[in-house]
């Protein structure tokens, strides 16, 4: 049995992979699963930060790989939540660092102790991605309702496909409704339509997402807000809850002074 | 004018339709993996292999790439002017050498664009 290993992956960078793995691996914790959030960004590393775990990293993965510590030593375990532990990245290597065989046989090796593995990936489709997506079974694309992005999904896609990933589910994020309303942002029907892969959750462009990462909480902790409730719903869905989307039409501004701000602009 | 154009309610190409557009056809290039300019030299080198055999009309070519639901075809278009009689004996060797360049292309494009085009017609079911 073990673990469901599901690599964070998008291609383009910025779109919000680390900040998708935090929420999702809290929210996953929170529902009372065994998790470990695995930064693969080696030299690049962030996911820490994110989750407000910077200051007690003492080991990274690679020490594990390379036998330093033991793969206890290296889990930073996150006190506000039962059962959800940080496995940070090293700072001062390099990608080359490790093999993709090697981080197959990480995830191997974190399996029977957890429910969920999940793999922040670093932006790209070169070695970094290579070595997150080895030991993965299932992928999560995280996507933003714009060209570049949406373009370099479709093409971390097929490489997943051709590894044999699955399944392979499509998070967009920072989605604008009103955008989207005024034909001025690709739809989800329109990323759907392109991509051909399965939505698991649209999460909307909301500030207090920058806001936690400031703090390094993230928004799935507490928050209420329209991203922390898509995250949430992403993890239900990941356990498998039939959750229905957000209805993002309760976030766009209604009636007449509605439509004079869409005519004017303002 | 774009106030004029929301007044009117939408009046000529909203920028969401362009991006779909615009992903929809760099897609298609990009998912069978060739390069306007890999196709270029493709055209290049059938033309010096079949002109070894017959004469063709080569400001009349037309050669591109075929997607419909399940597969990706190399479609050409060569019209014929005139056969060469016994030229096909002669370079018999050069001429199996010329065709295997676009073979190894062709089986590099295939699968991945199988791949894409098949999950694209389950999903429509």
């Amino acid at each position: 049995m073990g673990a469901r290993v599901i690599v964070i992956t998008s291609g383009k960078g910025g779109v919000g992979k680390t900040t998708s793995t935090a929420n999702i691996a809290v929210a996953l914790a929170k529902a009372g699963k065994r998790v470990v959030a695995v930064d693969t960004d080696i030299g690049l590393r962030n996911l820490d930060m994110v989750m407000g775990l910077e200051s007690r990293v003492v080991y990274n993965f690679i020490d594990v790989i390379e036998k330093n510590c033991r793969l206890n030593q290296a889990l930073v375990r996150d006190k506000r939540v039962e059962n959800l532990h940080l496995l940070p990245a090293a700072q001062t290597r390099t990608k080359d660092a490790v093999s993709p065989a090697q981080m197959a046989e990480l995830c191997e090796q974190l399996r029977p102790d957890f429910d969920f593995v999940l793999l922040d990936c670093p932006a790209g489709i070169e070695g970094g991605f290579k070595n997150a997506a080895a030991g993965a079974d299932e992928a999560l694309i995280v996507t933003t309702p714009e060209v570049p992005a949406v373009r370099d999904a479709d093409r971390i896609i097929g490489m997943l496909e051709s590894m044999g990933k699955s399944p392979i589910r499509l998070i967009i994020n920072r989605f604008r409704p009103v955008m989207v309303q005024n034909n001025e942002m690709l739809s989800q029907e329109d990323i759907l339509d392109i991509l051909a892969i399965k939505l698991i959750g649209i999460v909307p462009e909301d500030d207090s997402v920058i806001k936690s990462a400031n703090r390094g909480e993230p928004l799935t902790f507490t928050h209420n807000s329209p991203a922390a409730l898509a995250y949430t719903n992403i993890a239900a869905r990941i356990l498998g809850e039939n959750v229905p989307l957000l209805h993002l039409d309760s976030y766009r501004s209604q009636g007449f002074l509605a439509s004079l701000k869409k005519i004017f602009g303002f | 004018m774009d106030f004029l154009r929301r007044l009117f309610g939408g009046a000529g190409t909203s920028s969401a339709k362009e991006a779909k557009e615009r992903l929809r056809l760099v897609l298609i290039h990009d998912r069978t993996d060739i390069s306007p300019q890999l196709l270029e030299n493709l055209r290049v080198e059938m033309i010096a292999v079949l002109t070894k055999y017959m004469d063709i009309d080569e400001s009349k070519i037309e050669m591109d790439l075929d997607h419909d639901d399940r597969a990706v075809a190399l479609v050409a278009n060569i019209p014929v002017l005139r056969i060469k009689r016994g030229a096909a004996l002669d370079d018999d060797s050069d001429a199996a050498n010329g065709s295997n360049s676009s073979g190894p292309m062709e089986d590099k494009t295939s699968p991945r664009a199988d791949s894409r085009h098949n999950l694209k017609s389950k999903r429509r079911r």
